[in-house]
């Protein structure tokens, strides 16, 4: 059964490690629906997250693909129950339509939302949410004409307290010591 | 005074100043290199020219094309198991090497391969010979990287061959540019042993280990299946052990041949579509079975939902996307073929299993009657490419490198050459790469230089690569080369026959007068098509000194049997068209 998973890249900085990722979905034509890289919180370390509507299995499958770069430290997959994650969307309206009547005002209060610049001509407006949250927003403004709508990639962390990469880079310096004895060459 | 050649001896201790290209050869020599497979150009004569004064540590083996470098440096890497090295130039001359990285990529071949790049301010300007290498070359590289600064070039070449070697080797691209091969750098080499983001093997969980131990010594009819993981671990010793000490029966994909004695008493031939019949169709009447460096390729398995679904299966496989990828697993058990099965075999009763054994020779028996015979002992008055086959391993005491290229010819080198060292064979597997075998040979000789190397190879195939009889040539270099020709390209052609209702579309094909061409480089040969001259023919090509064509006219519309029809069941491995 297909549904949306979250999938997080944890990899080193380098170039060209975007395109190493995409085409590993590219290749088993799975659709990207969102795609957010930033650096970690650890320094010199970039996160990728990356929503995709798919079967548990091909997503098991992708995320083993991407654990398999070189410099990809380690890979999750999640289902949107397990993670806590937030979009933005900014949205530009006329600002005379704020002025005709203070329907715009109320929705800005309802959906928590805010403005970030008012000029003569536009009113931008600022959302964080689920999608099906800055959609409504955008539904609702639409009534009175939006001019310009952007939203971004999904951001995501997991509900257990510590950050797993932290977690995981100990048990990697453990591991590489256990290793060190029997790493063979040709 | 002392000259280059002597000062390479000692690579320096203390950082010298040098060129990048200096720099590039003395780290290859540091990483043990002593053979390259390339072909000059714009972008990488820097290199070129450094390499000139390098020639007593490395051979440097001009081929004819770029393909024919790749592929030359996969058969050296397959049979020396060391990383096979290649040079090419920026644009075409990388862009050609494509094919035979993918084909490393899929059949996990160790390669670095170096090419030339535009000078770094020239990059994305579609300047003269530019192509995106990095970006074409991606998809099938276990790691590529350019390189566009002098001081990067040690580090770079050092994780390299650290990137390729270890762990589930494959090929590696560096991309490096004109100017930091011009550049200087203070240079000191040292050897990659981490990359804190790879790890190229997990510890032996003891658990699992434990796990797969008991299911074995549980087992009624436990099956053994190993693939070419065996040879790239060095595990062959170890994988006898195993089956000698629990009596298991083995079968081999068509990359783990040559990695048990194609003699031994519990050797049961081949897998797959055109594998032998008894270790097909005992995979689907097996209770435990135990699959070891190998990935359950879709030739192996035929249709997977009717694939040894009454087994417990335990995989053993060092890269953990293997695991359950084709196959769900009772028994994972990560690492190396070679350190797992060693401490497998301490886990595991000894076991004899007489009656489950002689289940494959009655099913082997059934095979001799209805194909083997026809192929060996023939009472038609064609060729087989069988008997040809097996003439050459017979003559060679099983102990000649048996190369192929794709096709027909493959299928019969594989079902019917007998081997008793392991890194004996080399052929395309997953990629299926027509045109391998003769650069293959080429650089399989360069690896085995003290061994018999036969290629076996179709009229189709040869003419895709034969422009390297020009490097065999230069090189004087004592490859036997033996085309099996029937006038078709013979694989399509059979299933031309079997599914396409004889439709034989474009499938013909006329071929130069072999003996001539090989003649027009200076290289021996002969042409047979009668059983009267084969072994005769066949002896004058062994025991020539140099290299040697032969060229056999086979049965024009024969067919390879026994097979499992594509998507089929391993249940119904037919042994003949009547059987379809």
């Amino acid at each position: 059964m297909k549904q949306e998973y979250i999938i997080s890249a944890y990899s080193e900085n380098h170039i060209g490690l975007l395109n190493r990722i995409t085409i590993i979905f590219t290749r088993r034509k799975v659709n990207i629906e969102s795609l957010t890289v930033s650096e970690s919180a650890l320094a010199g370390i970039s996160k990728f997250t990356i929503v995709v509507n798919e079967e548990k299995e091909k997503v098991v499958n992708i995320v083993k693909q991407i654990e398999k770069l070189i410099e990809v430290l380690k890979a999750f997959y999640h289902t949107n129950d397990e993670m806590i994650f937030q979009e933005i969307a900014l949205y530009k309206v006329p600002t005379q339509a704020l002025m005709d009547s203070d329907q715009i005002e109320k929705m800005i209060r309802s959906h928590n939302a805010r403005i970030l610049e008012i000029t003569k001509e536009y009113t931008v407006i600022e959302k964080t949410g689920h999608k099906e949250e800055t959609q409504a927003l955008f539904e609702g403004l639409n009534q009175f004409g939006v001019l310009q709508f952007i939203r971004s990639g999904r951001i995501a962390i997991t509900r257990s307290p510590i950050e797993r990469l932290s977690e995981f880079l100990r048990e990697r310096d453990t591991l590489f010591t256990k290793l060190e004895a029997k790493i063979k060459y040709y | 005074m002392t000259t280059k050649n002597e000062k390479i001896k000692n690579n320096p201790k203390e950082p010298v100043e040098m060129s990048g290209s200096e720099a590039m050869i003395r780290s290859l020599v540091a990483e043990g290199v002593d053979t390259i497979f390339g072909y000059p150009g714009g972008a990488i004569m820097p290199i070129y020219d450094a390499l000139y004064d390098f020639g007593h540590h490395v051979k440097h083996v001009l081929v004819r094309h770029e393909q024919g470098a790749v592929h030359a440096a996969q058969g050296y890497a397959r049979v020396s198991g060391k990383v096979g090295v290649c040079f090419a130039t920026s644009g075409p001359g990388a862009t050609n090497l494509i094919t035979g990285i993918a084909d490393a990529m899929i059949d996990s071949t160790p390669l670095v391969c170096i090419t030339g790049q535009v000078t770094s301010g020239l990059l994305g300007t579609d300047a003269f010979q530019e192509s995106d290498v990095i970006g074409i070359s991606m998809p099938v590289t276990k790691w590529n990287y350019q390189i566009t600064s002098t001081d990067e070039i040690p580090e770079a070449i050092a994780k390299a061959f650290y990137i390729a070697s270890t762990g589930r080797p494959g090929p590696v691209l560096l991309d490096i540019t004109k100017d930091a091969q011009f550049g200087k750098l203070q240079f000191l080499y040292e050897k990659c042993t981490k990359i804190r983001s790879y790890v190229p093997e997990f510890p032996t969980n003891k658990k699992h280990l434990k796990n797969a131990a008991d299911l074995i010594n549980a087992a009624k009819k436990p099956y053994l299946i190993y693939g070419q993981g065996v040879l790239l671990s060095g595990a062959e010793k170890e994988l006898l052990s195993f089956i000698e000490k629990t009596g298991i029966p083995a079968a081999s994909t068509l990359l783990g041949i040559s990695a048990l004695d194609s003699d031994h008493p519990l050797n049961m031939g081949m897998l797959g579509m055109h594998g032998n019949y008894a270790p097909n169709i005992k995979t689907n009447e097996c209770d435990v079975l135990i699959a070891i460096g190998m990935r359950f390729d879709d030739r192996v398995t035929g249709s997977i939902s009717t694939y040894a679904k009454q087994a417990k299966v335990i995989h053993i496989e060092i890269d953990p996307a293997e695991i359950d990828k084709n196959i769900k697993t009772e028994v994972a058990i990560l690492g190396d073929a070679k350190h797992t099965l060693r401490l497998l075999t301490t886990l595991v009763d000894d076991k004899k299993h007489p009656e489950w054994v002689n289940e494959f020779h009655v099913a082997r028996k059934k095979e001799e009657d209805k194909v083997i015979v026809h192929d060996l002992k023939p009472t038609k008055s064609g060729l087989t490419m069988g008997e040809v086959v097996r003439l050459s391993t017979d003559l060679t005491k099983n102990q000649a490198i048996i190369v192929t290229d794709v096709g027909q010819n493959q299928m019969a080198a594989a079902r019917y050459a007998r081997f008793s060292n392991s890194r004996s064979w080399v052929t395309s597997g997953g990629l299926g790469t027509m045109g391998f075998g003769l650069p293959a040979a080429i650089g399989a000789k360069f690896g085995a230089p003290d061994k018999e190397v036969i290629l076996f190879a179709g009229d189709g195939g040869i003419q895709m690569t034969v422009q390297e009889l020009g490097t065999i040539s230069q090189e004087k270099l004592p490859v036997k080369i033996v085309i099996l020709n029937n006038d078709f390209l013979g694989m399509v052609r059979q299933w031309q026959e079997l599914f396409f209702e004889k439709r034989y579309s474009f499938t013909e094909i006329t071929s130069p007068d072999f003996v001539k061409l090989a003649a027009a480089y200076g290289i021996p040969g002969a042409t047979v098509s009668e059983r009267k001259d084969i072994e005769s023919a066949m002896k004058s090509m062994i025991d020539a000194k140099g290299p040697y064509l032969l060229e056999v006219k086979i049965e024009q519309e024969d067919n390879i049997f026994p097979m499992v029809p594509a998507g089929g069941s391993v249940s119904k491995c037919l042994l003949g068209p009547d059987e379809l």
